[in-house]
């Protein structure tokens, strides 16, 4: 049996990836397969699910309850990728089934990281924060007295622990890092974050590691010791690249793809957590592993393998977060020249380099940060714009009028 | 000093309980009336510079305002009203001339109002105008009398130049300086597609606006203001403008404040300057004069348009309109005591003059009498309101009206009579950016165009219900009228019967 | 697809818009009931001032970088192009308003979900009520495709 479009994943980028293919292609047979037992979800949500704010429902209704018949996808679930022939263009599975493909998407995703500590297989309640099996797991290990012990204080363990606040019992946070979310802060914006997560009760132990785990306490390495019920690991995580590898196909630090998204390996592409995309402003290859990311990549990709000729090449670090109801946006780049305004638990960094907005920090007032991310992203010269009044305030005013008309869509009126 | 106070004479009433605090009034009001007060937390309004124009309560989505007269009075008193004593206590404050604008507010009997129009019955059938063809189309200029043949017995056509409108109604003088440029647009894309005429007023035509030209009337007035010869022929007619029914006799004083960027550009004359019209032309003081400047016109303009005359209607009118007729204008424009203007002296505009309705009556009586009557076109203005106006205008013996302070009502103008101040808050008469703006000529023209058009439906109807299907037959067909309350001389100079008879 | 357009030229900056849009969404039959005394969270925003002023709202974007980037699926195109949101899958995560290049997705007044724009198609206004109440025409609901 050979598709016409092979798609090895279930995720954002596979459905970024039918839809795209769907903009070019209403006929090609499509399959998804994937080892998850569900419909497509957004992985983020799984600390909303926890937190209440959503139900597992309406996660799986990432998409229409219709989408995989609507696009005529195939969608095989609850079964692995195992190998790919890119020679004969087959992909061997996990149920000894091996189909032929005419294009082959991988977006298998990432896995998480797990450092070797002492003592952590006998862990009794221990759990990774990256699927929505792992959010049922915790959530029904979990009781009101539960002490929970994240270790990682990036976005994945800080978002376990709001996910899980209301359930349970005390929540402790240990990281290597002086600082959290080292990826997406400065010192400033990661210290008035941490202040208000703690006003939440989280309890941090930074420049610190667990030493070892043994009988429900964990020794930390400057010798502290924290009593847990539960432990979540969120240090990190790391694309899965093997199917690739093993291929035959070029792999850095995620899948090597080029800006068609397609690897080194002929027909085969790769999108999402498990490829890397150019970073336009750094114009560095690296893995952005975010949603929105996924999603784009995956539709231009999804658009090349159907006889599209797109470039993925305005790809830049996105993120949206939010704790307890403090907001944080960020995207682009830090290092260029800095215009800071802090006023409490509002924070907003601009940095700019020669003429361009390169990056920027907003927690709290995130009002319209998006026009922030336009500049950053579309590279809007900044002498074109009134850029001391956007520094102030993200409006459309800033830019000149005749970008306005484009923007509004005014014209004049004529006769 | 304490002399000089008077009370407000209007007040913002502000219904606290519907008031949502949106600040439209504030934002809207270029008097200032409307502030958020941040101490109080609420809207509070300062009525001293009221103008009573209801932009506010025009715009306020809740209905939260209204601006009512004050109750404030002083002893009753029906000779010394409140007005007069008003007015001299502002003048003996400044030692200055009223100013007002707009037309004669007075209550002087309004002749329309007195009339009333006939409809067949039994005898004679009316027409629906919803089923039968009815013709509103009419043409302006000299008619010929007389028909000349060739030697192979064709008509020699000497006819002179016409207006054609498609309905017996035209937008009167105003200037642009007067009014805005998006109220000029408003007018001149209306007339286009009305497939009637607008007029440029004595300040010249914007470069924009030669576009229009086919439904342009330019203006030649005393201060010759923009005048040139791209301008004379990029109409469809020129009008010599003697007088104004608003402020006969005397001339036009638009403030050099006014006269700015395009404003300057258009009447020819430096930013700043003074633009003063004085009050005759220096160069007539005869009918001769008149005739010589009529014929330079023509001349101008290669004799290939119709030349108006305009005049405002005093007491010696038919006479006047009598030289008129013998100086080689096509048209007569009558402007009655009731027009508008943008500014005039209040003993002007409220005491000098005569009604619109005696001096058509008498002007078509003595154009009549002379043998003259085909020799011109006679259009009317000052104050028609209604179509029911234009009709009783029109069987007087009117060939078409001219309308303006409709036309600004249609625009937003609620008639508040202080153009003078140049803080128009519906964008017509004001020079200010953000004031201006506020009148977007696609609606303004859109108006006009409703406005016109719903008149014309009017018109026929009534002249449907007088078994008449064309302006034509209407004309000079005073028997269609009958008088109310009238006495007998007024009866006369009307030229028709009272009612009953 | 019809769409709202504003044409600075004629846009007064009266804020009209933002009431007519904050009462449409009400759900509310009485203007003064639905917003005296209230902070207003309209899904259109005034700015500028007496000189320049223009209202943006929600473009509906062709290719739209919300729709992208949402995280639940909350947002997407209904059949006729309108970029609507579905409330139940919003989990307020603000990724959308990171995103919208134009500043016209914004949180809702209770902060747990965004809100936007979508041209009184789920409300009883009708044609939108920015449009409706505007004074001047500045905003207008055309189709320009």
């Amino acid at each position: 049996m050979k598709y016409d479009y092979f798609i090895i994943g279930n995720s954002i980028a596979a459905v970024g990836c039918i839809e795209g293919i769907r903009s070019n292609d209403k006929k090609g047979s499509i399959c998804v397969v994937t080892d998850e037992n569900y419909k497509v979800y957004g992985r983020p949500l799984i600390s909303y699910l926890l937190w209440n704010k959503t139900t597992e429902e309406n996660m799986l209704r990432y998409r229409p309850e219709n989408f995989y018949s609507e696009n005529r996808a195939e969608l095989i679930t609850g079964v692995r990728a195992e190998k790919i022939d890119p020679e004969k263009k087959t992909v061997e599975l996990s149920d000894g089934r091996s189909f032929g493909y005419g294009k082959l998407l991988v977006a298998t995703g990432s896995s998480p990281f797990v450092p070797p500590m002492k003592g952590m297989d006998k862990i009794e309640k221990c759990y990774n924060f990256m699927t929505l099996d792992d959010a049922k797991a915790i959530d029904k290990a979990v009781d009101g007295k539960s002490r929970v012990l994240i270790v990682g204080a990036g976005l994945i363990g800080l978002k376990c622990a709001e996910g899980v606040s209301d359930k349970v019992g005390s929540i402790k946070v240990v990281d290597l890092a002086d600082r959290i979310l080292p990826s997406i802060l400065d010192k400033k914006g990661s210290e008035i974050v941490r202040k208000h997560i703690e006003s939440h009760g989280v309890e941090f132990y930074l420049n610190n590691s667990v030493q070892e785990f043994k009988d429900g306490i964990a020794t930390l390495k400057d010798g502290t010791q924290i009593d847990y019920d539960a432990v979540v690991i969120a240090v990190g995580v790391r694309p899965n690249v093997s199917l690739i590898a093993e291929a035959g196909g070029e792999v850095a630090r995620g899948i090597v793809t080029d800006l068609r998204c397609e690897t080194t390996l002929k027909d085969i592409y790769a999108a999402g957590d498990c490829a890397e995309s150019l970073n336009s402003i750094t114009g560095e290859r690296q893995v952005l592993a975010l949603l929105p990311n996924a999603y784009m990549q995956g539709h231009a990709a999804g658009e090349n393998m159907s006889g599209g000729n797109v470039l993925y090449d305005n790809a830049i670090p996105l993120n949206s977060i939010g704790f307890w109801g403090l907001h944080v946006i960020t995207a682009g780049d830090y290092n260029g020249e800095e215009t800071v305004k802090a006023d409490g638990s509002k924070y907003k960094k601009l940095v700019t380099a020669g003429n361009h907005l390169r990056g920027f920090i907003l927690i709290g007032d995130i009002e319209r940060a998006g026009i922030y991310t336009r500049l950053v992203r579309e590279k809007i010269p900044l002498d074109e714009i009134d850029f001391e009044a956007i520094a102030e305030r993200p409006a459309e005013m800033a830019f000149s009028r005749a970008v306005r008309k484009v923007d509004l869509g005014g014209i004049s009126y004529e006769n | 000093m304490v002399r000089d106070y008077l009370y407000p004479e209007y007040e913002a009433v502000r219904n606290p309980d519907l008031c949502i605090g949106c600040r439209a009034c504030e934002r809207q009001c270029a008097n200032l009336v409307h502030k958020y007060d941040s101490d109080l937390g609420k809207m509070v309004s300062n009525s001293a510079t009221c103008v009573d124009c209801q932009r506010c309560v025009c715009l306020c989505p809740t209905n939260a305002l209204k601006i009512v007269k004050s109750d404030n009075t002083f002893k009753k008193n029906a000779n010394w009203t409140n007005e007069a004593i008003s007015d001299v206590i502002r003048q003996a404050g400044t030692g200055a001339v009223l100013l007002s604008a707009m037309g004669n507010p007075k209550q002087y009997p309004v002749y329309w109002d007195k009339m009333l129009i006939n409809a067949s019955q039994v005898t004679n059938p009316s027409i629906d105008p919803l089923r039968e063809p009815m013709e509103t189309k009419t043409y302006l200029g000299k008619k010929t009398v007389s028909i000349e043949r060739d030697r192979n017995g064709n008509i020699v056509s000497k006819t002179t130049p016409q207006l054609e409108l498609e309905t017996p109604i035209m937008f009167s003088a105003m200037s642009y300086g007067s009014i805005s440029y998006n109220a000029h647009k408003s007018l001149a894309m209306a007339a286009e597609e009305l497939g009637i005429l607008y007029n440029t007023g004595e300040g010249g035509l914007h470069q924009d606006f030669y576009q229009y030209g086919p439904n342009t009337i330019v203006q030649v007035a005393s201060g010759r203001f923009g005048v040139h010869e791209d301008y004379l022929n990029a109409g469809a007619a020129i009008e010599i403008k003697m007088g104004q029914g608003a402020k006969p006799g005397i001339g036009g004083h638009l403030p050099g404040t006014k006269i700015v960027g395009d404003i300057s550009r258009t009447r020819m004359i430096p930013e700043g300057t003074d633009a003063i019209s004085p009050a005759p032309h220096h160069d007539i003081y005869s009918i001769e004069d008149l005739r010589q400047l009529v014929f330079s016109l023509k001349e101008a303009s290669d004799y290939k348009k119709p030349v108006i005359v305009k005049i405002a209607a005093v007491h010696n009118v038919a006479a006047i309109a009598s030289g008129i007729a013998r100086s080689g204008a096509d048209i007569i424009a009558i402007d009655g005591y009731r027009g508008g203007t943008g500014a005039a002296p209040k003993c002007i505009r409220d005491n000098v003059g005569i009604p619109i309705e005696l001096a058509l009556a008498s002007v078509d009586q003595r154009l009549r009498d002379e043998g003259i009557r085909g020799d011109v076109s006679v259009v009317v203005g000052g104050s028609i309101r209604s179509s029911a106006d234009i009709v009783k205008a029109i069987a007087l013996g009117a060939d078409a009206v001219y309308i303006a302070t409709s036309a600004l009502i249609a625009l937003g103008c609620h008639l508040c009579r202080s153009c003078q101040s140049g803080k128009c808050n519906w964008g017509i008469a004001t020079q200010v950016p953000e004031l201006v703006k506020r009148l977007n000529p696609a609606d303004g023209k859109e108006r006009l165009v409703n406005l016109v058009h719903a008149w014309t439906h009017e018109i026929k109807e009534m002249m449907g219900g007088m078994g008449i299907n064309s302006i034509e037959a209407l004309r000079g067909n005073r028997l269609m009228l009958r008088g109310v309350g009238m006495n007998q001389k007024e009866l006369d100079i009307l030229g028709i019967k009272h009612a009953g008879e | 697809m019809k769409k709202v357009y504003v044409n600075e030229e004629w846009c007064l900056g009266c804020h009209l818009c933002e009431y007519q849009c904050a009462f449409a969404n009400s759900g509310m039959d009485d203007m003064v009931k639905a917003l005296k005394g209230k902070e207003i969270h309209p899904r259109i925003c005034v700015e500028g001032d007496n000189n320049i002023s223009f209202a943006v709202n929600c473009r509906h974007c062709d290719d739209a970088l919300c729709i992208k980037g949402c995280i639940s699926g909350a947002l997407s195109k209904d059949a006729d192009g309108v970029v609507v949101i579905d409330k139940e899958k919003c989990v307020g995560c603000y990724t959308c308003i990171l995103l919208c290049p134009y500043g016209a997705i914004m949180p809702g007044a209770d902060h747990s979900v965004v809100q936007k724009c979508q041209l009184c198609t789920d409300n009883s206004a009708g044609e939108p009520a920015c449009v409706k109440g505007c004074p001047n025409r500045a905003i207008v609901f055309e189709d320009r495709d």
